[in-house]
């Protein structure tokens, strides 16, 4: 018999693996980006699942509010007739196929070594939930804990702003002066 | 309760058709988007540890990762345009000389 | 009954009672938009249907359902229907976290007027609302008609710019409160200083510059007027849904109107003190005046967008992008460090 709680993370796995491999079969980028959004959506549906409600929220808010929006953008501002005309298999897929069992060999022999490690209690509530929230133990640990890896972080993003308008903005093509 | 092996097992399947997308792809764009489902994959393992280790840095180092990622987006895309405007065409392949 | 039961039994009513009324609300939203339209430019509006043309919006949604559905032979067939759907959706979802009311009794049951309080409810407006610019920006790509992408390229730009300064102007209200949750929110805004001075958000002094920054990119992000740029009709035909008709074409203009009322809601519940009023009278009407003073605030709030629309004109686009980003951003960045001084030289 399985639980609720079982049955909905297989739904969401499911759909998560499935819509995964639509993304990089589809030859139309935009129909992969849509399956990317489904992914995105799964895996902060597993985030709620496993009590992290306010990465679930940023994940749809930052991943897909914002960067998906800004990958459908630079999708529709180039040419798509170029895009469409690439083939779905390449000479490189052997490797791809190589890398990924190899990968996945790694993975499974990791997890099957581990499995007595892995069976960790789950049940009782990370810290207390009854006076606080978890944005409020997030935010906690991340002002305290994580002061400096914190400013580091803002710093990289005041950077990365301003790489993206400077290359943005300067024609980088021949008539450029 | 859904048992901390699972949700490894789903994040090592998302991981592994990242890679194979990063690699079989030749579309810039689409290269990029493999990029972003390995993150969530690692993301994922992050979250799930978190919890069950009882332990908030893990859902922490997911909030860095998704900083990474957003500067990521930020700045490969503008490169994207900077390539698209110069070349005609996002195939990794035509990019092949040091200068733009 | 269990628990959950009665939990499930009271949501699924609650959540019947406040899309039905949404929609409502929603059909006489156009209804008051024509009328109101019409009166600021001394015309009549509609008048022949029903009594001051009462029953327009019914009328216009059987129209809506009769008329031809067109899908283009060029769309991406898939996409193109799934567009209006995913405009539409988020426009319903995003009203379940905000309070209605206080408790209201029936019987021996209180009843929250609130779908469900999330300890992360104001997160999850943005999320949802930040799924809006899927709609927009997928109609006019499958659409597969250069008006439809300019307007769907231009309002993805300008929807992801002013969603920046709409989330920073937000953050200075969650500095005040110290809290995710729009019930405490609300909660936190009653009572009156020396006795006549509701204590609104509103008069709490800097949160006045992010009520104001938050208004302004809420009327860009539901793309009205001034900020109507996405469906210009001079510029682009109609914008993104140039190529839209019957009840797909119904979809976005609803969803146009649904965000404006959850924006109106979201504004009476951060700034101006949700269900909070003066309660008077028999213990029934006491219980029912929160509900009225809610649906008061946000009515003011559409009229004033209606207004707007009479009377301001177009921005043209790159006057839009500068106000956003040389002005509006600016001064909501200021504002979150002028507020948080604020919070700590209080204590």
């Amino acid at each position: 018999m399985m639980t609720f709680d079982q049955i909905l993370f297989y739904a969401l796995a499911v759909i998560a693996v499935l819509s995964a491999i639509m993304v990089i079969t589809r030859r139309n980028p935009v129909h992969s980006a849509l399956f990317l959004i489904t992914t995105l959506f799964c895996v902060a549906g597993i985030y709620l699942q496993l009590h992290a409600e306010f990465l679930a929220a940023v994940q749809v808010i930052v991943y897909v509010g914002g960067i998906m929006v800004l990958f459908l953008f630079v999708i529709m501002l180039v040419n798509l007739e170029t895009l469409s005309q690439e083939r779905r298999f390449n000479r490189q897929w052997h490797i791809a196929i190589l890398v990924s069992v190899v990968l996945l060999v790694e993975f499974g022999t990791i997890i099957w070594r581990g499995k007595a490690a892995l069976q960790l209690p789950a049940n009782q509530p990370l810290m207390d939930t009854l006076t606080t929230n978890n944005s409020e133990q997030l935010g906690v640990v991340l002002y305290q804990q994580y002061m400096l890896p914190f400013e580091i972080a803002s710093f990289l993003l005041l950077v990365a702003i301003i790489g993206a308008v400077i290359l943005a903005k300067r024609r980088l093509s021949s008539d450029g002066k | 309760m859904v048992p901390l092996n699972y949700f490894l097992i789903l994040a090592a399947i998302l991981f592994s058709i990242g890679v194979i997308g990063f690699v079989m792809k030749r579309n810039v764009i689409t290269m990029f988007m493999s990029i972003e489902l390995m993150l969530n994959s690692v993301n994922l393992t992050f979250v799930a540890f978190s919890r069950y280790i009882q332990n908030l840095s893990g859902q922490i180092f997911v909030f860095f990762v998704m900083v990474i990622a957003a500067a990521e987006a930020a700045v490969g895309l503008a490169i994207i345009v900077a390539l698209y405007r110069n070349r005609e065409s996002l195939n990794v392949d035509e990019a092949d000389r040091m200068k733009l | 009954m269990s628990d959950l039961t009665v939990f499930l039994i009271n949501t699924t009513i609650k959540s019947i009672v406040v899309i039905g009324a949404m929609l409502g609300a929603v059909a006489y939203s156009t209804w008051l938009e024509r009328k109101l339209v019409a009166h600021l430019q001394v015309r009549w509006g509609p008048h022949r249907v029903g009594w001051h043309g009462l029953l327009q919006p019914i009328a216009d949604g059987l129209k809506f359902i009769f008329k031809e559905d067109i899908i283009p032979t060029e769309a991406s067939k898939f996409i193109y229907i799934l567009a209006p759907t995913i405009a539409f959706i988020p426009a319903l979802l995003s009203i379940s976290v905000i309070p209605f009311g206080s408790l209201g009794f029936f019987g021996s049951h209180a009843v929250r007027f609130q779908i469900t309080d999330l300890n992360i409810g104001l997160l999850f407006i943005f999320a949802v609302t930040s799924l809006g610019v899927y709609g927009v920006a997928l109609g006019g790509w499958a659409s597969n008609n250069k008006y439809s992408l300019m307007g769907a390229l231009r309002s993805s730009a300008q929807m992801i710019s002013y969603e920046l300064s709409l989330g920073l102007s937000v953050v200075s209200v969650l500095l005040v409160a110290g809290t995710l949750s729009l019930e405490k929110i609300v909660e936190l805004q009653s009572g009156t200083w020396f006795g006549f001075i509701p204590k609104w958000n509103i008069f709490v002094l800097p949160l006045f510059i992010s009520f104001f920054t938050y208004f302004v990119s809420a009327i860009a992000e539901t793309n009205r007027v001034p900020f109507d740029l996405p469906e210009a009709e001079s510029e682009l035909v109609a914008g993104f849904h140039t190529e839209y008709s019957s009840m797909k074409f119904a979809l976005f203009f609803l969803a146009e109107y649904a965000n404006m009322l959850t924006v109106s809601a979201l504004a009476t519940t951060l700034f101006f003190g949700g269900w909070h009023g003066p309660a008077f009278g028999p213990l029934w009407l006491q219980g029912l005046l929160p509900l009225f003073w809610f649906l008061a605030k946000v009515f003011a709030f559409m009229f004033f967008y209606i207004w707007t629309r009479g009377t301001l004109p177009r921005f043209r686009y790159d006057q839009l992008m500068a106000f956003g980003w040389k002005f509006l951003m600016p001064l909501a960045i200021a504002n979150v460090i002028l507020t948080s001084f604020v919070v700590a030289w209080k204590g």
